[in-house]
């Protein structure tokens, strides 16, 4: 864990050599945006909106996965950085639906996105898959950030339901065969929308009052728990609307679960609001 | 458990049972550990098991002393370890002598082979951790299947160590809770003895009031004073026995025989159903501020999300209130200042303050001073040179099959178990819909559901020399010919605990849950 | 691993098709028969999940056995390398050569990329059109479907036929007759392969066998100096020998150009086990000279790639071919089957206690499979798609470990190092460039071919090599570096084909690929066809290049048929996020030549 001098937008920085750039830079301070990227997943860095330029590397590389080095001149926001960025959310903006992902708009103003110069060209267009009574897929929303794959995957849950299928603008995230979730191996424990960006998994609850315009963020607490099953002590984050618990989520940052639940935890809080 | 080198999964199915702690074992599978896992079925968990042991239900120590011998006698075992920490080493070797890797496989069904290469892992391993859960306690010598086990981590010094150790998993989110809190016949809170007078004395001063000194019973002996009529009321706080117990008929029988019983829990359970009085409570882990402790000794908070439906009141305000209805004064505490009488009275739980469960996310006694950062593990002391305290015992135990024998009339051995979607008896996970929940079902192997000529989907009649139940079968190919399983989860639709065998261990109390002999029936239909 | 399979079981030829490539199940565990020990012992973990590599020639193997993958198929090659169904089904999906879902067990790839279009390969496809229906329609025994560039383009318009029940085989100079009696006779068998269409010409070592020497005969190959440069290695000493490819100045011949040398290094340092993978994945459009390495002195690249291993201390490698080459792949396969009865691949080779064997692995349709981490991914089972690098393949290569991968035509340099010394072959071409390079010459010329130069030829002589374009015609371009590099023009004929000479124009060697256009062709098409490429090609991992090639796409297309305000400039920004944001060269390279055909004027009009 050895101690590196580094150079960001021509200001040395002390760090340490087992930091990635992402992380470096948000200790100092600076906000490099991420979309692909969740503390509690490999990084896949497929996004590539937190790309900055390095001196002496040809393309941009990626904050989050990338590694400092000793002397590396990093910079945050330059001019080839904005541009990619950019492009990155209106290439995004123009095929895929951002209306659920958080802060969006914020950055598509800091980078001066305008989608609509794609207007006419491909979309993802496809029709919310609702095929059991947890959570819907909205695939319309999907960015491809793979980041319920991994969850699903090697990172959390280990269950590997879902994969990548198809190949460039067709891939999608899909069961084998495209069979519906209660067919696959899909074992309901909710990790992949726990770590969705862009409201593309979405729990049944969520996507129904949202659809009926009853959805109100301001109105809601998270209160943080304990599960209330099996002996683990999975810490649950309840949010709340109304004295109804919406859904559970769990802490990124808490050793015990790393941010999944199973399926009790995520879903096996019904039986507190039964009539 | 991420960092250790291997894995000894054993009587537990934590892929399903404990999903989460299943995944710290991923991590460390996928860091490089290997594992092994008993189990008599080939349950998911033992899917990810580098080896799996399908041993017979109840041979758990004939495995286990035969994977001591051979290491004793492949000269593996820690021996400086053992002659430093332990006491009775001799008096395991001797007893464990006779059991050969071909008496342990004709016993257990489990080839010689795989039964050496578990004992010569296990007994290399820089670092190797024994997890085990129900599969190992719910038999009728459940306390000798847990000795046989700590035998092994004595002898080769996994154990008091960063990442080898012993790890039973706990089934509820607060039992070992109840356990810290005194919720045991013999205990005070913080695992002091009541019949220790020191001890006693001092919660004597703190609470003005004289305390029992004789231990109490434990449930299975409960029931036993029931029989007998000396046991005439009950006050039954968050537990189902009327369909959790083993036995259900002679279960409901005994509480139906109560002159009074009360019941205070988040529904109208089916041992509710039976009380004269109900007194309808908060759930604790939502509905009221309190603490929980996990399987790892580590005590968190749980916090009010929610107001209480109806006349629901949280457990403090109910105990307060009913102790005020018998003339003590108490003033109703805040769930604060009650753990906080707790840590003056429990040197284990002392240093845990709230604000600092809360700034750490919780801490894992002991923890004795607000200082301490609490213990990751126990027994470190036995590294210590010398050991502080006294030597660990290595315990001779014997192989005990099962009572409930096979016979020609009840041929199959029927285990029980859980599934990742419900819960116990179902009261919290009949909450909610799940995808993959297909309610209980007889599951078989394919080779017996052919020799029985039943088809999937065939209701049949299942009988124990107990009780019958009807049930649909299902075709489990992690089940041998001879082996079958149900689950408690669908009470209300087959009660299989009409079947299972209350005979229960003498020294925890707990019924043999895993071994049944029943027979299978076609219904004529 | 919990597997939760599907419930559909295979047919037994579908079963048939898997055991006979890995072998009889070995408990009722993995899909044998339940045997009573199954009940009470199971091997499992990490011995099973090792087993994922051999994914994809499972899946070969069905493919080419039942025509498509069914789930019962999918079913049991999961149960039997216990691979999570969804992740296989990820992995087939990546591929064009694997389908699933029914399809006509006959199928013609008709190559209509840049060099087949010049040939005709769109009077071609219509023409299947009126014989067999739509592509991808037909309902019988037979079908046709579009493919990108086959490398065969010296015999263009090429068809790749796969085969179910049969072998897969490739037809040059196709026509209508030859296509369809293709998909419904009788299949050649290999040993008719015959080099008479064969346009090569050697200027130096790599392509001195090429054409003269039996690709089957072992004996003829020793006979021809074969083998003497791993004995002289194993005389040197691995040092000695990755001293001497340092010192020849020999760089990456599969476009990157790194410095060979300095790689090998890199892998001798680094920790074992240690593998060598050979790259002949080869898909850049345009280029062909890999196969005729492989098809013609599969020897060569064997003998090669055994002393890599000598060099680098590895016991294993890896040869990964494309799944278009069905005569280099069975040539190969033949070779690696010799070498090991002659004891030049094994546990003892030469008799000099070395050990080292090779793996054929045949890819299934994928041009980002070329991309050395993304070709890791394909033999290891997974989709193929690029790694993040670092951790770079010296580091950490296939399967974890520190891995040397080399092009074909770089490793057959090997060869003429060893034996003629290192300092021999820096004296070869310019100070830049070293030794000979291999050229494909395709597109609008007489004589389409590889052609052998020493480096310093300029494009205008490798022009005249092939013959020039045909009488009356004027040269219109000339695709430097395939689909990955520049167009350049007639100015251009005097620029050295080296890799500073075409650096100082902007230009890159790229594959060496270099087809040429005559004034008859319609530049907007092939550079369509170009911006299709990529499209189809990306492999959807990363947003600057899935959606970045579909948005290039969508404004050439504009700028082509209107309408063009701005769609250059569009193009531009487009082209800039790729190169800077994407993972992999694929997406860094993808506006390449569209670019230089925007600023040469070949689309949209001058500038």
């Amino acid at each position: 864990m050895s101690g590196v001098v580094i150079t960001v937008d021509g200001r040395p920085v002390e760090t340490s050599a087992d930091l990635t750039i992402l992380e470096t830079c948000r200790e100092e301070g600076l906000d490099i945006p991420t979309l692909c990227f969740l503390e509690n997943l490999t990084p896949a860095n497929t996004c590539r909106i937190c790309v900055v330029e390095i001196g002496g590397s040809r393309a941009l590389v990626p904050a989050c996965s990338r590694r400092v080095e000793s002397g590396m001149q990093i910079k945050t926001e330059s001019e080839r950085v904005r541009h990619t960025r950019m492009m990155v959310l209106e290439l995004l903006g123009s095929s895929v639906d951002l209306s659920l992902t958080p802060l969006v708009d914020q950055l598509m103003d800091r980078y001066g996105a305008a989608p609509d110069r794609f207007d006419g060209g491909a979309t993802v267009e496809e029709a919310p898959t609702i095929d059991n009574q947890l959570f819907v897929r909205d695939y319309a929303k999907c960015i491809l950030c793979y980041k319920c794959v991994q969850a699903c995957g090697v990172d959390a849950q280990n269950t590997f339901a879902i994969s990548v299928v198809g190949r460039g603008f067709e891939a999608r995230i899909a069961t084998e065969y495209q069979l519906a979730l209660p067919d696959s191996a899909c074992v309901f424990c909710g990790n992949c929308f726990g770590v969705c960006p862009t409201g593309a998994l979405i729990p049944t609850t969520e996507y129904e009052m949202r659809a009926a315009g009853t959805w109100d963020e301001d109105a809601q607490t998270v209160t943080r728990t304990i599960c209330p099953y099996c002996g683990v002590g999975c810490n649950l984050d309840l949010v709340v609307q109304d004295n109804r618990i919406l859904k559970a989520l769990s802490p990124l940052d808490h050793d015990v679960t790393s941010g999944h639940l199973c399926i009790k935890g995520r879903f096996g809080w019904q039986h507190v609001q039964s009539e | 458990m991420e960092d250790t080198d291997l894995i000894v999964l054993w009587g537990s199915n934590a892929r399903e049972a404990h999903p989460i702690f299943f995944h710290h074992i991923l991590k460390a599978i996928h860091s490089g550990a290997r594992m092994y896992a008993i189990d008599p079925r080939r349950t998911t968990s033992t899917q990810w098991a580098d080896m799996w042991l399908g041993l017979d239900v109840g041979s758990d120590i004939a495995l286990a002393n035969a994977v001591g011998r051979e290491i004793i006698a492949a000269g593996l075992q820690n021996q400086t370890f053992i002659d430093r920490a332990t006491v009775g080493f001799e008096a395991y070797r001797q007893s464990v002598e006779q059991w050969t890797l071909d008496r342990a496989e004709a016993v257990t069904g489990v080839p010689a082979e795989a039964i050496r290469a578990l004992a010569h892992e296990y007994a290399k391993a820089g670092r190797a951790q024994l997890c085990w859960t129900l599969g190992i306690t719910e038999h009728h010598n459940a306390t000798d299947n847990v000795l046989a086990l700590i035998n092994l981590a004595l002898l080769t010094g996994h154990v008091g160590r960063y990442g080898s150790g012993l790890v039973p998993i706990r089934g509820q989110n607060n039992v070992q809770g109840g356990g810290d809190m005194g919720a045991l016949p013999n205990k005070l809170p913080g695992f002091q003895d009541v019949e220790n007078d020191k001890a006693r004395e001092r919660f004597e001063a703190a609470w003005a009031a004289t305390l029992n000194p004789v231990k109490g019973w434990h449930l299975s002996q409960m029931f036993e004073a029931m029989a007998r009529g000396e046991l005439r009321a009950l006050y039954v706080i968050g537990e189902n026995p009327a369909q959790s117990e083993a036995d259900t008929n002679h279960t409901v029988e005994l509480l139906r025989g109560l002159d009074f019983m009360v019941v205070q829990d988040i529904y109208l359970t089916k041992t509710a159903e039976l009380a004269n009085v109900v007194l309808p409570a908060a759930a604790g882990w939502v509905e009221s501020e309190g603490t929980v402790t996990s399987s790892e000794r580590r005590v968190q908070r749980v916090r009010k999300a929610l107001d209480p439906p109806g006349q629901a009141r949280d457990d403090i305000d109910i105990l307060s209130d009913l102790a005020r209805r018998m003339g003590h004064h108490w003033a109703t505490p805040t769930a604060e200042q009650a753990w906080d009488e707790l840590r003056s009275l429990s040197p284990i739980h002392a240093g845990m303050s709230y604000p600092r469960l809360e700034e750490l996310g919780g801490l894992q006694w002991p923890c004795r001073d607000e200082d301490d950062p609490g213990e990751l593990f126990l027994h470190g002391r036995l590294w210590h040179d010398p050991p502080g305290g006294p030597p660990a015992p290595f315990t001779p135990v014997e192989d005990s099959p099962p009572l409930d024998v096979l016979s020609e009339e009840y041929p199959i051995r029927l285990t029980t178990g859980r599934r990742l979607d419900s819960f116990n008896t179902g009261v919290q996970s009949g909450g909610y819909e799940s995808p993959i929940r297909r309610g209980e079902t007889i599951d078989l192997s394919p080779e017996d559901g052919a020799a029985l000529a039943v088809a999937e989907g065939e209701r049949v009649l299942v009988s124990s020399r107990r009780g019958a139940v009807r049930a649909p079968v299902r075709f489990d190919p992690s089940l041998r010919p001879g082996l079958a399983f149900m689950t408690l989860h669908f009470p209300d639709e087959v009660e299989t605990n009409r079947l299972t065998n209350d005979a229960w261990d003498p020294k925890s109390g707990t019924a043999e849950f895993k071994a049944t002999a029943i027979r299978i029936d076609r219904l004529d239909t | 691993m919990d597997l939760r399979l599907m419930t559909a079981e295979p047919t037994a030829a579908e079963r048939d098709a898997v055991d006979k490539v890995l072998g009889e199940p070995d408990s009722g565990w993995v899909g044998g028969l339940r045997r009573a020990v199954d009940g009470h012992a199971a091997v499992g973990g990490r011995s099973i999940r090792e087993r994922r590599h051999q994914l994809l020639p499972a899946l070969h193997a069905v493919q080419s056995s039942a025509g498509w993958i069914s789930q019962g198929a999918l079913n049991y090659i999961c149960r039997r390398l216990t691979v999570p169904p969804a992740e296989a089904y990820g992995v087939v999906t990546f591929y064009a050569m694997l389908s699933t879902t029914p399809r006509p067990p006959r199928v013609a790839h008709v190559c209509d990329d840049v060099s087949c279009a010049v040939a005709g390969a769109g009077g071609l496809k219509a023409a299947l059109e009126r014989k067999l229906g739509p592509a991808g329609l037909g309902t019988g025994e037979v079908t046709w479907i579009r493919s990108p560039c086959l490398g065969m383009c010296d015999q263009a318009p090429a068809v790749f036929l796969q085969l179910a029940g049969g072998h897969d085989w490739a037809i040059g100079s196709a026509e209508p007759d030859s296509v369809v009696s293709g998909l419904v006779g009788q299949t050649p068998a290999f040993e008719t392969g015959d080099s008479s269409d064969l346009h090569v010409s050697s200027g130096g070592p790599l392509l001195a066998r090429v054409g003269k020497e039996s690709p089957s005969d072992l004996g003829d190959y020793r006979a021809a100096g074969g083998y003497s440069a791993l004995a002289r290695a194993f005389d040197m000493g691995p040092q000695a020998v990755i001293d001497e490819i340092t010192l020849s100045g020999l760089t990456g011949r599969g476009g990157a150009a790194f410095p060979t040398g300095r790689k090998w290094q890199a892998v001798a340092d680094a920790a074992g086990p240690r593998y060598v993978v050979a790259n002949g994945d080869e898909s850049e459009p345009g280029t062909f000279k890999d196969r005729v390495l492989m098809e013609e002195d599969p020897f060569a690249v064997i003998e090669a790639m055994a002393i890599a291993g000598w060099a680098v201390g590895a016991e294993k490698g890896y040869l990964y071919i494309r799944g278009e080459y069905p005569l280099a792949t069975q040539r190969l396969g033949d070779a690696i089957e010799q070498a090991r009865v002659y004891g030049l691949l094994g546990g003892n080779v030469l008799g000099r206690g070395v050990a080292f064997d090779i793996e054929l692995r045949r890819g299934a349709g994928a041009y980002i499979c070329g991309e050395e981490t993304a070709l890791f991914n394909s033999i290891e089972g997974y989709r193929g798609e690029p790694r993040s690098k670092p951790p770079y393949p010296t580091e950490r290569g296939l399967f974890g470990q520190p891995t040397l991968v080399n092009n074909i035509e770089t490793l057959a340099n090997v060869l003429p190092i060893i034996n003629g010394g290192g300092q021999a072959f820096a004296a070869t071409g310019t100070p830049g460039s070293t030794g000979t390079k291999l050229f494909c010459l395709s597109g609008s010329v007489n004589r389409p071919g590889v052609y052998e130069v020493a480096f310093g030829a300029t494009l205008g002589q490798l022009l005249d090599m092939a013959g020039g374009v045909r009488p009356g015609r004027r040269l219109q371009a000339i695709l430097v570096g395939g689909a990955a590099g520049s167009f350049v023009e007639p100015d251009s004929l005097d620029v050295p084909a080296t890799f500073e000479g075409l650096g100082a124009i902007g230009a890159s060697l790229g594959s060496g690929a270099v087809v040429v256009f005559d004034d008859t062709v319609e530049m907007p098409s092939i550079v369509g066809r170009i911006a299709e490429f990529f499209r189809d090609e990306s492999c959807g991992q990363c947003v600057p290049c899935r959606v970045g090639t579909v948005r290039q796409e969508e404004a050439l297309h504009r700028l082509i048929e209107g309408p063009p305000d701005g769609q250059v400039g569009l193009l531009n920004e487009i082209a800039a996020v790729m190169r800077d944001g994407s993972i992999c060269g694929l997406g860094q390279t993808a506006a390449t030549a569209v670019q230089s055909a925007v600023a040469l004027g070949l689309v949209g009009g001058a500038t």
